[in-house]
């Protein structure tokens, strides 16, 4: 069984964003950037069927800048076998990713493909699905365990309220969530091995994709503030506030 | 306009977040049918038929739209969408399952998990956790969007008396199929529409400690739900958590004990109308966006409180 994994280079999830003063965007400028960690889940699903013998080979791949050729090393030094970039330097829409990555899906013919379930910058929840919709495959999204049985995929899901198993025939897509493994660390042999693997870079018309714009960002701005209140000294005052002031209960 | 809604439901009822979909819909204006879809759902048709604002119902009513799977579902709304300028549906586990499915057949954006909405084609939605609010205007023919419930007001849920229409034709993709769910059972009422939520994070120590929580929330009327760090920990289960990757809540109370208030939990819960804090360090970063904050050990605060209510 093939296995193909998606990885995305986006800010890393411990720093702080700040909206650029001009309101165009996040300011992303010498800022730390890192797998999205949902991608790293997968990455470690992937590894370890590998690893269980039941995948006989993971490759990753990432579309964005030249600079995901970091990531894709890390998936690399996680133990994918090798790597794929469509490079961009424009921003891409997730159905324009879902697009490539049907295109690539294509070339290697994988038995399952592996996502995160979304991706903690846009926070869209939506390639996956997309991918799956493009190539007519069944899709199996936050996914909290994976089993393969035979030639379908049964996948505990997070839902509202519980959990949710289904069964979906191969090839398929499925995306995890948090709790479907927790990622190893690269170790440093790991890492040193993974910069002889093979990273191939494509482009969007390689692949024969144009990429539209089907959106347009008109501007970001920061939340609206919260500011603090008041401190209170017991149990007693905090429930006539609640009762009198917010009036709450 | 012309607005397709998709309802959640419970094949009886419509969940709370349909009546907030509905209030984000009727803002962009125009008709708008609700699609019911399910197995043996002929009471949520009933129900969605009576909600404000819903000029028919469509209902779709076969084993294959059983749990709602992705595949048949996006093949059902994207046979239905003809004629649509936009498609809506909450952005639950099932709207987030199967929307993208429908906008990527439709060769279309989506918009997902809109916080309002500014004109017909443009929309507000958080981007990097609640960090940063994205105006996005759509440049496609047909909007697929999916709707953040706790930013909308409900419509109402009785006064109307809209047609329903019986869709005959049947989408089975045979990709997928059911096989098994494990739903967690509570009197309580479900997170993200609870008027009163109370969270416990890894202050709580203890799976057990999490009783103290129930107890309060049971005479509120409210949820109980908790952070990352204390689902992480084994203290409660992962549906309850509030977060970034969990759920999105806004209640009229928020009562947050033994939370610190991480960045990934303040964009769980951080547009509840009155957050209340308790917390035993002072310096915990949700005193600063707790309207009441009680520096205490929870312990011996949590049964005071309950006594007091």
């Amino acid at each position: 069984m093939k296995v193909l994994v998606t990885v995305k280079r986006v800010i890393d999830y411990n720093v702080k964003v700040r909206v650029k003063s001009d309101h165009s965007d996040v300011d992303l400028n010498n800022v730390k950037m890192a797998i999205n960690p949902f991608c790293e889940i997968a990455v470690e699903e992937a590894v370890r069927l590998k690893e269980s013998g039941q995948a006989s080979e993971v490759v990753a791949v990432s579309l964005g800048p030249q600079a995901a050729q970091e990531q894709l090393r890390t998936a690399l030094a996680l133990g994918a076998d090798r790597a794929i970039l469509v490079q961009s330097d424009e921003p891409l829409e997730s159905l324009a990713v879902a697009k490539l990555l049907a295109k690539v899906v294509e070339k290697e013919k994988p038995d399952l493909v592996l996502m995160g379930k979304q991706a903690i910058d846009t926070d869209n929840s939506q390639t996956g699905q997309m991918l799956a919709a493009l190539k007519g495959m069944g899709q199996a999204t936050f996914a909290s365990e994976l089993k393969i049985e035979g030639d379908q995929a049964v996948v505990t899901r997070e839902v509202d309220g519980g959990l949710q198993t289904i069964a979906v025939k191969l090839p398929a897509v499925v995306t995890a969530d948090l709790r479907l493994n927790e990622p190893r660390y690269a170790s440093l042999p790991n890492i040193m091995k993974a910069k002889r693997k093979p990273l191939e870079t494509l482009t969007p018309a390689d692949l024969g994709v144009e990429v539209k714009a089907h959106t347009k960002l008109l501007q970001v701005e920061p939340p609206p503030e919260r500011s603090a209140g008041i401190k209170v000294a017991d149990v007693a005052e905090l429930v006539d506030k609640l009762k009198n002031e917010a009036k709450v209960i | 306009m012309s607005i397709l809604v998709i309802a959640e439901h419970d094949n009886q009822r419509l969940k709370p977040s349909t009546l907030s979909t509905l209030a984000a819909a009727q803002q962009i204006g125009g008709e708008i049918a609700l699609l019911v879809a399910g197995n043996g759902c002929a009471g949520a048709a009933k129900a969605a038929a009576k909600a404000e604002g819903v000029s028919k119902v469509l209902l779709a009513d076969n084993p294959a739209y059983d749990h709602e799977l992705a595949e048949n579902m996006a093949a059902l709304i994207v046979s239905l969408a003809d004629g649509y300028t936009h498609i809506l549906a909450p952005a639950t586990a099932n709207g987030k399952n199967f929307m993208p499915r429908v906008a990527a057949l439709l060769d279309v954006a989506q918009i997902s998990d809109i916080i309002a909405v500014k004109a017909p084609d443009t929309f507000a939605r958080p981007i990097y956790a609640g960090n940063a609010i994205a105006t996005v205007q759509s440049l496609d023919a047909v909007k697929v969007i999916t709707v953040r419930g706790t930013a909308f007001d409900a419509v109402a849920a009785e006064g109307g008396n809209a047609p329903i229409e019986t869709v005959s034709q049947v989408e089975e993709s045979g990709l997928s199929r059911f096989v098994a769910e494990e739903m967690a059972q509570s009197d309580r009422p479900e997170l993200t529409s609870a008027r009163v939520v109370i969270a416990g994070g890894r202050g709580m120590a203890d799976s057990e400690h999490f009783h103290l929580l129930e107890k309060i929330a049971d005479k509120l009327g409210g949820a109980v739900g908790a952070t990352r760090a204390a689902v992480d920990a084994g203290f409660a289960p992962n549906d309850v958590q509030i977060g970034q990757t969990g759920k999105i809540v806004a209640p009229e109370l928020y009562i947050a004990v033994g939370i610190s208030g991480a960045i990934q939990h303040l964009a769980g819960m951080k547009d509840s109308k009155v957050i209340v804090a308790i917390n035993k360090d002072e310096e915990a970063p949700i005193f600063q966006v707790a309207d009441y904050g009680l520096v205490a050990d929870l312990f011996t605060a949590l049964p005071e409180l309950e006594k007091a209510l």
